[in-house]
């Protein structure tokens, strides 16, 4: 299955959506449907999220890409299917300001990926606290742009440690990749320099957290 | 201008005719520090010209830059479409909600005419003030968003990108309303007094999308747009990245490009081979916590990299200061270029960098 990662991420990169379904029933053919997601699905994805850091593939390649991986999985792998990833509960969040392309790219990536998680959409503080805590949520990424939203990440991750503890946060967006001590600064756990990155890490925290 | 035998606008177009002048010049874009000076809140700030002339004018003066600044905020195109703008005591206004839904809506779009626009009427008032005062002494520098950029405002980046991948003449359709607009709107400014037009256009940034789509797309919208100014304008990536791109961005007719901090100055420098000038690549986010020692460090090395030859304005690499920057890091800024930016350069033969 290793050799159909490259074929069907670079049919991702140039949108060829035939071609990547084609590589994608050919790894269904001799694997599980969470199988064909883990082998070939996520490592393209994590190819193109390094590419995009290195400068090489661009952020409407991974949006393009990332929702059509998102439909592909869909299909095999319906949100009620017991191999998606329902634990941790995990929650997504636009924090503070209104760009939802960073979010919406990180929520296919999970959710091509096999996690289901919330989408809360937007919120300010109040209310992603209030949310969060109601819903038991033990991973929360939060995606920003500008910068006075991603400082006021410190408010929310002072309340929710207080209120959550053992509550883990990983932030991502602009900010946070021309500051690399910034993700510390606002109390986050971690920071995703791309999309991949952040599913990576939560999976990482997957097999850590009880 | 300070202490130079140069006024900055001599200086400026020394640098862009990719000659030395007597020093780097120093585009520091502060806009929202004009209401810290004037005491004011953003909002307050924005609602006069007036306020933003006087404003620009102690800016200028305080931190020894060598332009003055008309940009206010990129959601006031929007509000031009029927958009609104959503502004924070601490960070520059957002756009309010999409103005065009969904895509069916794009096919009896209009493009607004700038003289009915209250807010664009206020930056207008506001470039006319500021030329009143400085004459051709100092570059007044005004603001067009690209009309390739602007849907990210008028529509969502989401929707827009998936428009241009998915229904190419609703892109076209798009594209000629927001031309029309665009043209319109950064002549209104240069007729107002604006010495040169910054044409924000970060969606064609390779950030954002790859080279081909880019010469298919905001290569040839920025060409039919440019070609249309009647003025100087320097095509700036918000922080986006260009290496790959810059020779394609001198082929639009831009005379500057601004650059990311995520690329290196020398690459940048030769790839732009003097047909383009390069503007930037201060950190601007880096800046929230920078001493006067960091910002003299960052300073150096931008000119280091940078500075020989002309061609070059130092410059943050997003377009605008952030609010919380502080004053002693902007005249750390100001100080480290008296210092370190008096041409010929000699000190830069021995220049190591210790980042």
């Amino acid at each position: 299955m290793h050799a159909l990662v490259e074929p069907f991420r670079r049919s991702l990169e140039v949108l060829d959506r035939v071609g990547a379904e084609r590589i994608f029933e050919e790894a269904l053919a001799s694997a599980t449907p969470i199988q064909a997601v883990e082998g070939v699905v996520v490592p393209a994805l994590q190819q193109m999220g390094d590419a995009w850091e290195a400068g090489a593939v661009a952020l409407s390649q991974i949006y393009m890409g990332g929702r059509f991986c998102e439909e592909l999985v869909e299909k095999v792998l319906p949100p009620s299917d017991p191999d998606r990833k329902h634990q941790p509960r995990s929650a997504i969040v636009v924090f503070s300001d209104y760009h939802m392309l960073g979010k919406r790219i990180v929520y296919s990536l999970m959710r091509a990926s096999g996690f289901e998680l919330f989408d809360y959409g937007r919120m300010d503080a109040d209310e992603l606290v209030q949310r969060a805590v109601a819903d038991g949520i033990r991973v929360l990424l939060i995606s920003v742009l500008m910068l006075p939203s991603a400082l006021k990440v410190r408010e929310v991750s002072t309340r929710l440690r207080a209120a959550s503890p053992g509550i883990r946060i990983i932030v991502g967006g602009a900010p946070f990749l021309f500051d690399e001590r910034l993700w510390v600064d606002v109390g986050a756990d971690a920071m995703g320099r791309s999309a991949a990155d952040a599913v990576t890490i939560v999976g990482g925290w997957m097999e850590e957290m009880p | 201008m300070t202490g130079g035998t140069m006024t900055s606008m001599q200086r400026t177009l020394t640098a862009l005719g990719q000659r030395e002048p007597d020093r780097v010049p120093l585009f520091l874009l502060t806009t929202h520090h004009g209401a810290k000076e004037l005491g004011l809140s953003i909002e307050e700030y924005y609602s006069r010209a007036e306020y933003v002339i006087e404003g620009q004018l102690r800016l200028l003066e305080k931190y020894r830059a060598d332009c003055l600044y008309g940009f206010h905020y990129a959601s006031i195109e929007v509000e031009a479409w029927g958009g609104t703008s959503l502004f924070f005591p601490d960070g520059p206004p957002l756009c309010g909600a999409p103005v065009i839904t969904r895509p069916e809506a794009i096919d009896g779009l209009r493009p607004p005419a700038v003289d009915g626009a209250a807010g664009l009427q206020r930056v207008l008032e506001a470039l006319r003030g500021l030329k009143a005062r400085v004459g051709d002494t100092v570059p007044i520098i005004g603001v067009a968003i690209s009309p390739f950029s602007l849907p990210v405002m008028q529509m969502g980046f989401d929707r827009y990108l998936e428009l241009i991948h998915e229904q190419p003449a609703r892109f076209e359709r798009l594209m000629e309303a927001n031309i029309a607009f665009t043209v319109e709107w950064a002549n209104a400014q240069l007729a107002a007094g604006a010495t040169a037009i910054c044409y924000f256009d970060p969606v064609s940034s390779t950030t954002n999308i790859p080279r081909q789509l880019y010469l298919s797309t905001g290569h040839r919208v920025a060409k039919r747009t440019l070609a249309q100014i009647k003025g100087p304008t320097a095509t700036h990536m918000a922080s986006g990245r260009c290496l790959g791109i810059i020779g394609d961005i001198a082929d639009t007719g831009t005379a500057i490009v601004g650059v990311s901090g995520l690329e290196d100055m020398r690459e940048l420098k030769a790839a732009a081979n003097k047909r383009v000038s390069l503007l930037g690549n201060l950190n601007g986010i880096e800046m929230r916590r920078w001493s006067p020692t960091d910002a003299e460090a960052a300073v150096k090395r931008a000119i280091a990299q940078a500075g020989r030859g002309g061609g070059f304005l130092l410059a943050d690499n997003h377009g605008e200061i952030p609010w919380c920057v502080q004053d002693e890091v902007l005249l750390a800024i100001g100080e480290a270029v008296e210092r370190w930016g008096r041409y010929p350069l000699d000190w830069v033969d021995g220049w190591t960098d210790e980042a």
